[in-house]
């Protein structure tokens, strides 16, 4: 639970999501979403109590190295191979409001590109100091940052030839479980983005930049680490000033 | 010209993918030693108020094959209708219950399993009151957003009539694809992603 006892907790419904800016559920350049994906239309509803709410994870969950993917599973002493980075940002809503207490939740291949995963065939070596897995919880101020190394671009069976972009998966709770979102990020000046059909089922173009982080040059911490900013960005919540306060709501 | 609304965009969803284990259950993708346990793999404890219930089924994509690389998460209230989150305000939640829970479908056979609690009923936004109901939200490879739907519970037949999001289905046929089966204490829901037998999903 969130202890910042200064700030009340919203309740108001969530902005409505845009899902012209989402991709489609249905987006046959990426095959495995021909039968996966729902005919029907979506029922769409208000927001009740049951989505405007949702779990708020307290720093208490996280161990020291949760967030430092170049030695949460390393040995004592060793570290993973490969491009040192830091990735930071902040987690905002869609009024531009920090949003405090978000748990992310990251995973991604190594350097080569091989993820530590029993359904990975993939030839590229896996790397027996790098797990792939980190969190963190975002601050007052919505911010958040990890270390990790660069993850290697991979093929995989979709097309005869699709290699999918180097990319860091991240998981976001804000605090209300309508505001659930997984997506990827990837890294600024990679060709690779605009060949990949995952990338694509995102139609407009301005949204995929969305995911693309800028090298952060000034948070480059010489002879060390350089840095990549991500700011993500959860739905907005409508002010309840003149929302109907009934009960439960 | 107008000012500006100044709104920034959501940031688009992706796939989680194959191996969305890694990062959300990395113990069960046998990635030992990061965390002590997987996020969500209990909700309940000793002390937990309520009827102890089985939450399980399976994920099934249009062709009828089980979905084995899915997780999925639910958010529910306790017994007594009010939700473990700081913007509930309507009192406080049973501290041994999490409301919240996350189980990946099997590799083998796609099946997911919760041990969870009979939730109580809360209010809709007039103030009806819904009908005992689990949210669910849905990821896997092939799904580019994550999928909101419901659970209701067989034996609430009343509650269920009355409850304003069923309602709202216009194919009457398709309520009934929110509503478990019940054998003793275990429900079984299975979600279908898309055919006749398609789950109704929320935008929500």
């Amino acid at each position: 639970m969130s202890d910042r006892s200064n700030s009340k907790p919203e309740t108001g419904a969530f902005f409505a999501r845009d899902r012209a800016w989402h991709p489609p559920a249905f987006a046959p350049g990426y095959k495995t979403s021909v039968l996966r994906s729902p005919q029907r239309a979506l029922l769409s509803l208000d927001g009740t109590i049951s989505e405007i709410t949702g779990p708020v994870f307290g720093h208490s969950i996280l161990n020291e190295l949760d967030n430092d993917l170049i030695h949460n599973f390393a040995k004592p002493g060793e570290s993973a191979i490969g491009e040192r980075i830091i990735v930071h940002g902040r987690v905002l809503d869609e009024r531009g409001r920090p949003v405090p207490g978000a748990l992310l939740e990251f995973w991604q291949a190594n350097a080569g590109g091989r993820y530590r995963h029993k359904k990975e065939t993939y030839l590229a070596a896996i790397d027996p100091n790098f797990g792939g897995c980190g969190r963190a919880i975002t601050d007052d101020g919505g911010h958040y940052a990890f270390r990790t190394v660069r993850p290697g671009a991979y093929p995989w069976p979709n097309g005869v030839n699709d290699w999918r972009p180097a990319h860091i998966h991240f998981s976001v709770f804000g605090h209300g479980f309508a505001q659930r979102l997984i997506t990827q990020m990837y890294f600024e000046g990679d060709p690779m983005i605009w060949k990949c059909p995952i990338v694509g089922t995102i139609p407009d173009r301005e949204a995929i930049e969305q995911l693309i982080a800028p090298l952060d040059w000034g948070n480059t911490i010489p002879m060390d680490a350089r840095a990549y900013k991500f700011d993500i960005v959860l739905r907005g919540r409508r002010s309840t000033l003149f929302e109907n306060r009934l009960e439960g709501n | 010209m107008v000012q500006e609304l100044g709104y920034l965009k959501e940031t688009p969803s992706q796939t989680a993918g194959p191996y969305v284990h890694i990062g959300l259950t990395p113990n069960y993708s046998e990635i030992g030693g990061v965390y002590e346990s997987d996020l969500g793999s209990a909700m309940v404890n000793d002390k937990t108020l309520g009827e102890r219930i089985t939450v399980t089924g399976r994920v099934l994509d249009g062709g009828g094959a089980p979905v084995k690389d899915a997780v999925l998460e639910i958010w529910q209230a306790d017994s007594a209708g009010l939700y473990n989150s700081p913007s509930e305000l309507r009192g406080t939640a049973d501290p041994n219950f999490t409301g919240w829970g996350r189980c990946p479908t099997n590799s083998t056979d796609g099946v997911f399993r919760f041990e969870t609690i009979k939730p109580g009923r809360v209010p809709f936004k007039d103030g009806r009151k819904m009908a005992p109901h689990i949210t669910f939200w849905i990821v896997a490879r092939g799904i580019n957003i994550g999928l909101h739907t419901r659970m209701y519970f067989p034996e609430e037949t009343a509650a269920n009539a009355e409850d304003p999001l069923l309602a709202r289905i216009e194919h009457r046929d398709r309520v009934a694809t929110l509503i478990a089966a019940k054998e003793g204490s275990v429900y079984t829901f299975d979600v279908h992603l898309q055919g006749d037998k398609e789950t109704v999903f929320l935008d929500i």
